[in-house]
This record gives structure tokens, sequence and C-alpha cells, in this order.
């Protein structure tokens, strides 16, 4: 059945009933509070069951409260039709061949009015309607794979996304792009390097902070400096792009094991840790930063191992944590567990037990720092001493999700702890790096007259 | 082409034929004629502590050179909720705009640039927006919507502003009729632009957020006094809820005028009331111009589609043009385009508001759209031509122009080029259709310039951000306790209290009728003298003299209730007015000092009659008892002042000299 009242409940579904008015119609109000008249519009399913949405000639909604409504009529009917215009994306001979992977999230969206949400538009079609500036860059292919939010992104996903990638690393693309939410953005970045290894080809992870219903929205932004990456750059990493500044200047491409989502709304929350960026991109060129990265192929060969054992956890640590946090992960047959230490790696002794019981059962506990910038060392203090002994392993300066995502992977391979312990501890791809550069460990304060007139003249 | 074309003759000429005439002369049965209509969108920000969506304080401005940061964002046209864009958002994109906002930390969070959700809507804003909302008698909503408005020249960084309607419906007073009201919304004000030059438009963050009313009236208005009637009723309706922010900016209105045949203009950013007279009037005359030049050329030209106007680029030899931004052009490498506009000689100079052509359209939009800054053209019906003969000819050529034609030259980069030729062919295909679409901007000269594209319905869309807002009853009687008197409650009080009717203007702008209230009930001032003393006496004061700071209208209480504590004569009262005003801080007992009274009784100020009329009779023959009368008057003015009328001291010499007459 077609639903006429979309979105409407209780007392206002029943005044609209009583009154014989659908959604979409153009209905007048009679009220205690005087006349409306306007387009009767979908409600969304979260708000309140006592008002109608309307929108007023001017377009402008407004909501009546239907305790307050005497009558109404139907004096016509205009339903709307969204849609993105769609205009067939125009192929270029010579032009790089790029693979656009959408996974939901807010790179290219619309509006949903029963929800007042955003909901994806993805087609080359629709993005070209959008972005037509893509058109410059590459012939683009795009394929749905899921449409789920950021949030529900999890090791199906990424399997699938591998081998997704390895069959058009096979086919011969020129690079890959994946629209994908930016909440989880960097959780599937290392998982990706870990279950596509020696890809000849850039894998780029794009998502937008604004979504692109927005006139200022960094979608379009991102996603053309994503398909310049991808298209142009010879550096054949799995990687994340996404604003430099909050300015619409440049984007950084940063290493997928080395990048963390660190403000919940600013356009410039993806910053690498522990590290430089790989480069900065604009829409003509790519600048690298660093030097030390696989570069661009010709060959079509490539790794995909798709391994995830989802019993894993991550476990953030406080002060006067108990040890049946740990017993319960134990209990509830984990088989391996991420801790974030305080510090250099630490946690408090009365877990010192409970650790020791995960060593007995065979469940392998990898030691990270919730300060993301510096290694673990565990050898400084006694304590980090005591927790070696316990069985704890300390993982370098691995950030706290690549290591619960590598830690997955290499469980979904091998339960031999030893071998765990090996694939855990040998970089693969900057996961663990050797040396901290002096620059790779920067948080400017503001209020500080340097930092100040730093950002007077550079934009931010 | 002719080269011999009077351009400032065909402008008067079609001045006439416009039949323009200046506003004084002009009666309301032209602006019947005309079809004049016009509405008003009243601007007016609310005083309340913070900002509509977010904690920043509301009313601190900086100076545009003066920023902590800067940062950059470019906008780009979105769907509207009914599938389509709008026409502003797509000559915006156009444009290629690199928006620059100046930040200062203490007016603006990361909410301001769009980094951060809106946080939920001020209450104290919506409050006073209810508030002012009773006043005009609306309909007020069950639930506010917040939408997002879309406006892509970036003077919101997010590209949208966000607004909810309060009520719609209502009605305001004027003299002689009732002006409908459309809707009240509430939204938050937008930055203040530093600069826009070439592709580059600066903006200061400081003003963006504050919460606005924006109260918009029907197109009742038919006469340009009407429209600003209108602009002042609403603003002594804003005002008299004592909740509005005064001062440069505070208000501001846009004005939507129309005539029979052309199409609704809206005026943007009118900052004083004053100026709308004179800018109605200018675009009612603007729009009939350009009703006359469209007969004019669909009278010359029979297929208006198939017009097409050419354009090549200029490669002869301009090296001795002695015009700067031609050389400065060609400095640059920037390329000199000639256009040849068939059929529209006489159309370039054609009038369209005082001083102003049809070419001052042109020039405009290649500035707005294209960002070629002024003077970014030049034409074959320039006042002073800058072309020389052996140019000109050379033009002609290149064009292969016939002599009904018109010719233009402009000069841009490379990749400015074609947005300018399509801006120009745009803008004279319009031409054909009579007035187009826009909004313009108010220049205090009383005309108007080209702004942007009239935008419409369709660029409002539902603010995912934030839920509705239930208004409930309770909400809304607990605010109607506090709503101050109608309009028109008001204007029946003042006429009740016989006072003038020149005085209504100065006190309901100053929202004083509950000042003089409280002064005619405790103090038992009679109302009359009280009004002019506020209307005439203080609002002289203000404009002669000079304050620090606004005056504080209580004082006036104090003042008065001072002179009677003291027995001093409301005579005395506008010379120690004079220094309150000018020293805000100062005590009433020195003001006396200041001014030189002293207290004296009655006798013995009449005692000096006597001795004043001999040294009188003394230092003239003059027998005119007119001039001994205003002689003594005079000399006894100082020390009579405050200490009895000076009326009755009038009346006293008066009848001590007639006595003196009717002994002789």
């Amino acid at each position: 059945m077609i639903d006429i009242f979309k979105g409407y409940k209780g007392k206002a579904l029943e005044a609209l009933k009583k009154f014989n008015i659908r959604v979409w119609s153009d209905a007048q109000i009679a009220t205690t509070r005087g006349k409306f008249s306007g387009i009767i519009l979908p409600r969304s399913e979260n708000d309140d069951e006592f008002h109608i949405v309307l929108k007023l000639i001017t377009g402008y909604n407004v909501g009546i409260d239907v305790s307050t409504i005497e009558s109404m009529q139907e004096i016509g009917y205009k339903e709307a039709h969204y849609k993105i215009p769609e205009k067939e994306f125009p192929y270029t001979e010579g032009k790089p061949k790029v693979k656009l992977f959408g996974t939901g999230g807010t790179i290219a969206s619309r509006l949903d009015y029963r929800t007042g949400a955003v909901i994806p538009a993805f087609s080359p079609g629709e993005l070209y309607g959008a972005v037509p500036e893509l058109a410059d860059i590459c012939n683009l292919e795009t394929e749905k794979l899921f449409a789920v939010f950021s949030e529900n992104m999890g090791p199906e996903q990424y399997k699938t996304l591998a081998i997704a990638i390895g069959k058009e690393i096979e086919k011969g693309i020129d690079g890959i792009v994946i629209g994908h939410g930016t909440d989880t953005l960097h959780h599937t970045a290392a998982a990706l390097s870990f279950m596509v290894q020696n890809s000849p080809v850039p894998i780029i992870l794009v998502g937008s902070q604004r979504s692109s219903d927005r006139p200022s929205s960094d979608a379009a932004l991102n996603l053309m400096h994503a398909a310049t990456a991808a298209a142009k750059s010879d550096i054949a990493e799995t990687m994340i792009c996404m604003f430099g500044p909050t300015s619409d200047e440049y984007g950084l491409l940063h290493q997928g094991t080395r990048v963390r989502k660190m403000h919940s709304s600013y356009r410039s929350t993806f910053r690498t840790i522990g590290d430089v960026p790989l480069a900065t991109v604009t829409r003509e060129k790519i600048t690298p930063i660093r030097s030390n990265y696989n570069k661009r192929r010709d060959d079509k060969t490539v790794k995909i191992l798709p391994y995830f054992e989802e019993k894993v956890a991550l476990v953030y640590y406080y002060p006067n944590m108990q040890p049946d946090m740990i017993y319960s992960l134990i209990d509830n047959g984990y088989k391996g567990i991420v801790i974030a230490g305080t510090g250099l790696g630490h946690v408090n002794k009365p877990l010192y037990p409970a650790i020791r019981a995960c060593q007995q059962a065979g469940i392998p506990v990898y030691m990270t720092v919730q300060t993301l910038w510096g290694y673990v060392h565990m050898f400084v203090y006694d304590t980090g001493r005591d927790l070696m002994s316990c069985g704890i392993i300390p993982t370098e300066n691995m950030l706290p999700e690549v290591a619960y995502i590598k830690l997955g992977w290499a469980l979904g391979q091998t339960s031999d702890p030893e071998e765990v312990k090996k694939i855990m501890l040998t970089p693969i791809s900057n996961d663990i790096t050797k040396r901290e550069p002096y620059n790779g460990y920067l948080i400017y304060q503001g209020g500080v007259p340097e930092v100040e007139e730093f950002i007077k003249k550079v934009h931010k | 082409m002719s080269m011999k074309f009077d351009a400032k003759k065909n402008y008067e000429s079609t001045q006439k034929k416009v039949g323009y005439i200046s506003r004084k002369k002009a009666k309301k049965s032209d602006y019947e004629k005309l079809g004049f209509i016009s509405g008003l969108e009243v601007h007016q920000q609310l005083a309340t502590k913070e900002k509509l969506f977010c904690h920043c304080p509301v009313g601190v401005y900086q100076k545009g050179d003066s920023y902590d940061a800067e940062l950059i964002r470019h906008m780009r046209p979105t769907l509207s909720e009914m599938g389509t864009y709008d026409g502003t958002a797509l000559m915006e994109f156009k444009t290629r705009k690199q928006i620059v906002y100046r930040i200062k930390n203490v007016t603006t969070c990361t909410y301001e640039v769009d980094d951060t959700p809106p946080f939920p809507l001020n209450r104290e804003a919506l409050e006073y927006a209810i508030e002012i909302s009773l006043l005009l008698q609306q309909n007020i909503v069950g639930e506010l919507h917040i939408t997002r408005k879309q406006y892509l020249d970036g003077s919101i960084p997010t590209g949208f502003q966000r607004t909810a309607i309060i009520g719609i419906e209502g009605e305001i007073p004027l003299k002689n009729k009732t002006v409908r009201i459309i809707q009240l919304s509430l939204e938050e004000d937008s930055c203040r632009e530093v600069s826009d030059i070439g592709h580059v438009r600066t903006y200061t963050t400081d003003r963006l957020g504050i919460p606005l009313i924006e109260t918009v009236t029907y197109p009742d208005m038919v006469t340009p006094d009407e429209v600003a009637e209108a602009g002042q009723v609403i603003r002594f309706i804003n005002r008299s809820s004592n909740k509005v922010r005064v001062g440069i900016g505070a208000g501001r209105e846009d004005v939507n005028v129309s005539i029979t045949g052309g199409t609704r203009i809206e005026i943007k950013g009118v900052s004083h009331i004053s100026w709308i007279p004179e800018l109605t009037h200018n675009e009612a005359f603007r729009q009939k111009s350009l009703l006359i030049i469209k007969d004019e050329l669909l009278s010359r030209i029979e297929n208006p589609a198939a017009w097409k106007p050419v354009f090549k680029e200029i490669k002869f030899d301009v090296s001795d043009i002695e015009y700067e931004p031609i050389k400065t052009a060609m400095e640059n490498k920037w390329h000199l385009i000639a256009c040849n506009l068939p059929h529209f000689q006489g159309i370039l100079s054609h009038f369209t508001q005082p001083g102003k052509i049809f070419a001052d359209e042109l020039e405009v939009r290649l500035k707005v759209i294209a960002g070629l800054e002024r003077p970014n053209m030049v034409h074959s019906e320039d006042m002073n031509p800058v072309f020389n003969e052996e140019m000109l000819a050379a033009r002609s050529k290149l064009l292969a122009s016939h002599a009904q034609d018109a010719q233009l030259v402009f000069w841009a980069a490379e990749e400015d080029i074609k947005t300018a030729m399509d801006t120009i062919e745009e803008r004279c295909r319009m031409a054909f259709e009579g007035v187009p679409k826009e909004t313009r901007k108010a220049l205090s000269d009383g005309t108007t310039i080209f702004e942007r594209v009239l935008p419409g319905a369709d660029r409002m869309y539902p603010d995912t951000d934030s839920a509705p807002i239930p208004i409930r009853d309770e909400y809304i009687e607990s605010i109607r306790q506090k709503v101050p008197e109608s309009l028109a409650k008001r204007l029946a009080q003042l006429k009740k209290w016989q006072i003038p009717e020149d005085c209504y203007t100065f006190i309901l702008r100053n929202n004083l009728m509950s000042s003089m209230e409280k002064i005619i009930k405790e103090l038992k001032v009679d109302p009359k003298f009280l009004g002019t003393f506020f209307a005439h006496t203080l609002k002289h004061i203000m404009g002669q003299y000079a304050s620090a700071i606004p005056f504080d209208f209580n004082k006036i209480y104090d003042l008065i209730a001072y002179a009677q504590q003291n027995h001093l004569t409301f005579d005395i009262l506008p010379d120690m007015l004079k220094v309150i005003y000018q020293q805000p801080r100062i005590e009433f007992d020195s003001v006396l000092n200041l001014i030189e009274f002293e207290e004296y009784n009655k006798n013995a100020i009449l005692k000096n009659i006597k001795s004043l009329r001999s040294i009188f009779n003394g230092i003239t023959h003059s027998r005119n008892p007119q001039a001994e009368w205003k002689w003594i008057m005079g000399n006894l003015r100082s020390i009579a002042l405050g200490n009895m009328p000076l009326r009755e001291l009038s009346q006293i010499v008066a009848q001590e000299l007639k006595e003196e007459g009717g002994a002789q």
C-alpha cells in the first residue's frame, strides 16, 4: 500500500484522516491561531505526533499544532520528486580510469524528507550532475557496494571491499576511490591497508564533514582531490584524502594506518599521528611530503588478504578500572585484546591477575597508548616490566584503532599466539614506524603569541 | 557605425520619452499611472546577549583590517527539495568567487565558520520575536521549523541562513490605510562585506549570527512616501518592544518595487528609511525605461530569438590609447574583446535612472557576474569616447557592424572572457523581455545597481541539524502578558494627550511612551508640554550638540522631578538639558551653577522693572513700547529663569508699560 501519510502518527495522523488530507496536499487550514495554507509535507519519524508540517508559498516550513486545527481543506496536490539531475558521465580518451566504490556516508547525498536526514546519491550520472569537474580529471566508473553509515561499517564490509578492489586492480584500473562516512574512515583505511597489500595503484578513502546538500560542503572538493590522487599520483598506498586546513585550499593524503579523526565536526578533522602526511593534493597537483612510499606500477598484481576475527576488543583504560572488565572478555570468548593504556602504556595493579588469566587462556593482550602520539615504552617503569611479565605485548607506536584492526586481521588468519605476535609486530604499511620525525607531533596552543601570528598569516 | 551619434542628446530625449519627473514634482496620480506597488522586508536585530545559534557575544564589531585569522570557502549550488537548482545559486557559481572570512576570536567560534553544528536556538531571541509577532497581530505557528535559506554570495559561511517563521499574516496601521503583513521570521544576521575585488570577496564574521527578525509586508504601498511610512511604523513597533538593538546597521530594509508590466525588484540593504522614497521613485522609472527599451527593440528586431551579438578579439594596435584601465589591461596581457550588438544603437545611452544609462546595467553585471573590476568596458555611446576615429573604423570593420548597431569593448583575463560574453548576451536578451528579475543595491544618490539574480522559493531547505521547536499556547500567553500596547493604541493616546502630530515620530522612534506615561502620572506634568519638550527641545539639542554616550531618556524624569523639588519653573529646563545632554554624568546642582542660576523671589525680580524703565528712557528716545518691553525682558530673563514663569513676567511688564501708557 502506498503510504499517503508519510511519517505521520498519533494525533497528527488522526487529524489528517479526519479531514481527508494527504501528504503533498495543497491545503488550507483554519486554526485557533488563524489561517495557514501551503503544501503538507511528510513528517520526520522521530518528531512528535502533535504537529503537521506545512510548506508555505514563500518556501518556509512551519508546523501546525493539531490541537488548534478547526478545519482543513485540500485545494490541490503537488508531489515533489527530488532528484539530482543525472547526466551521462562523459568518457575522454586517454584520461586515467578511476573506480569509485560507494559505501554510504555523506560524500554525495540528498535530503530525505521523512527523517530529515541526508541520504546518499551516487550513480556516475548523479555525481557528474553535482560535481562536473570530475570529468576533467578521469574517466569514472562507480559501484555501490553498500549503503551504510560509517558507524555500521565492519569486518564483512572490509572484506567485501578488499575483494572488490582486488578485482578492479586485476582488470587494470588506474586508481581506486572509496566514498565513506568519516566516523570510522580510519578503521576502514587500516583494514584495507592490511587486507590489500602490494597494490600497484593508489587506493583513496574519502568522505566529507559537511554533506553535499550544503553550499559550502567539503564533499565536492574532497572528491576532486581524491579523484586527482587516484588518477594521477604515483603513491600506491591506501590513503585517506581529506581537507588539510578548514579552508578550501588543499587536501592531505594520510597513510591509512597512521591517521585518525580528531575533531567531531571540523573539516580538517583527519590528522596523521606520529608522522607527517604522505602528500598535499590540489586540483592541479600532488606534492609529496614523504618520499618513502610504494610507487605506482604498471602490473596488475596485488595480494588480497580478506580475513577478520570478530571477537577482538579494544579497551580504553581509565583509573580504577575493575578487573571484571577483562574477565568478562575472557568469559565471553574473546580471542584477543588491545588496551589503550595511560602514558607509556600502563594500567593499574588490580588488573594484573586478569591479564595473567588472559595469557593462561591463550588470549593475546597488546598494549597501545591513549596519548596517541609516541611509543609504548614498557621498560621505563616497574609497572611496565610487571605488565610484560603478565604477558602483555607492547606494539610500539601503532595507533589503538589500528592495533585493534590488525589484531582482528591477524587472528582471522591464525590462532597461534606466536604467529599472531609476528604479524602484529611486523610493520606492513607504516602501522609501526622506526622513527618518529620531530615534526610528527605538532599540537599548537591557541592564544600563544607566536601561534596567533602564525594563524593570522596562514589560512587555517 | 555612426560616429556622430549624440549620446547626451539621446539620454535627454529618452528621459523625456520615459516621462521621468523628479520626486518633488510627482503626484499620487503619477504613481497610479505607473502602477507603482511596493512591499517591505524590515530587518531588525534583537537585543539579546548571545547570538542565535551559538554563545558568541552580540554587538562587538571589528574593523575590516583587524582580525586574528582568515579562512577560505567556495560556494556550490545544491538542489532544492523540489529538485531544482536556484537561479541565483547558478549565477553565484559562475562568478567563481574565493570567499575570505576574517575572524576575531572574541566574536567568532567554530559555529560561525561552519565547523560545528548549531547549538540549540537562543530562547531569549525566540521570546522577543514572538512578542513582536504578537504586536503585529499575527497567526503564530504551532511549531518552529528551522529552514536553510541559501545565500551563495558568501555572506554566510555555511552557504545558507538559518531562519524560521514565527508568525504569518497580521497588519500595521498607516495614517490612511492598513498594510498587511506576510510573515515574521527569526534568523541569523549575515557577515559584513569588507571588499569585493576581482574574484576575491572578503567578509568579517562579527555580525554573523546576531538574532534578527524580518518583517515582510504585502505590496500594499502605492506611493514612495507610503513605503517610507510603513518602514517607520514597523520600526516603531519593533522598538516599542524594547527588545531590539538600535544604532547603525541594527535595522535595515529591503524594498520590493514593481510597476505595471515590470517585475518585482528587490532593493537590498537600505540602511536609512529616509532613502526609501527616492529609491523607489527611481526604480519605478527605471522599470518604465526598460519597458520602453523593450518596445523599441521589438519594433526593430523581428525575431529576438535569432538575435546574436558578435564578439571578436581586437588585435589591431591600441598602444596609443591614453585610457588607464585599457593600458593596465594590456600590461597584464589581458584580452581586448569587441562586441557588436545588432540594432542596439540608442539603447546603450538610453535613460534608465537619473545619470544612468542602459550600458551601466551591462557594466555592473560584468563586474558582479564575471568579476571584471569597473570600469570594465567602453562603448559606442560613451559621453567621452576613448577610441579615436581610426580605431573605431578598425573596430567597425572587425565586427562588420551596421549603422543601427551599437558596439562595446571590454577587457578581461583569458579565464573570464567566456562568462563576460555570456553575461553581455544574457543581459541584452533580457532587454527583449523588459525588466529582469534581480536584487539591486541601494546607493546614497537614490539610484540602484545590480546585485544579483532574484532568488526564488527554491532556495529553502529544511535544516537537518535542528529539531522543530513546539510553540505551545501557554508559552504564547505568558509572552502576551508582557506585550506593550499596540501602535494604534499608542497613537490614540498621543492624540488624547493633545500632543502635536509632528512629535509622534520622535516619540515612537525612541520608544518614549512609557517614560512619558510615568512623568505625566507621577509628576503631574502637562502632556502637551512634555511631548514638545521631548520632540522639539530634546530633539533640537540632540541635533545641535554632541554627546559621548547615547542619551538616557530616563534622565528627563529626574530632571523634571528635580525642578519640581527645587521649585524651579520649567522655563529653565531647556538650558539645563543642554548641559545634561553634553555631560550626562553631571549633578543637577552643578548644572545650575554652570548656567549661573541664582534664586530670587518674584518681588525681587519685579522690583527691577521701574529702574530698568528709567535706564531705558535714558539711553534711547524710542517711545516704542514694544522695544521697551523687549529690552526689559531681555534684562530680566536671566534672573527670572527658573524663578518665575517667563510668560507671567512678560504679562506683568506689558501690563506696567500699558498702565503707564494709559496714564499719559
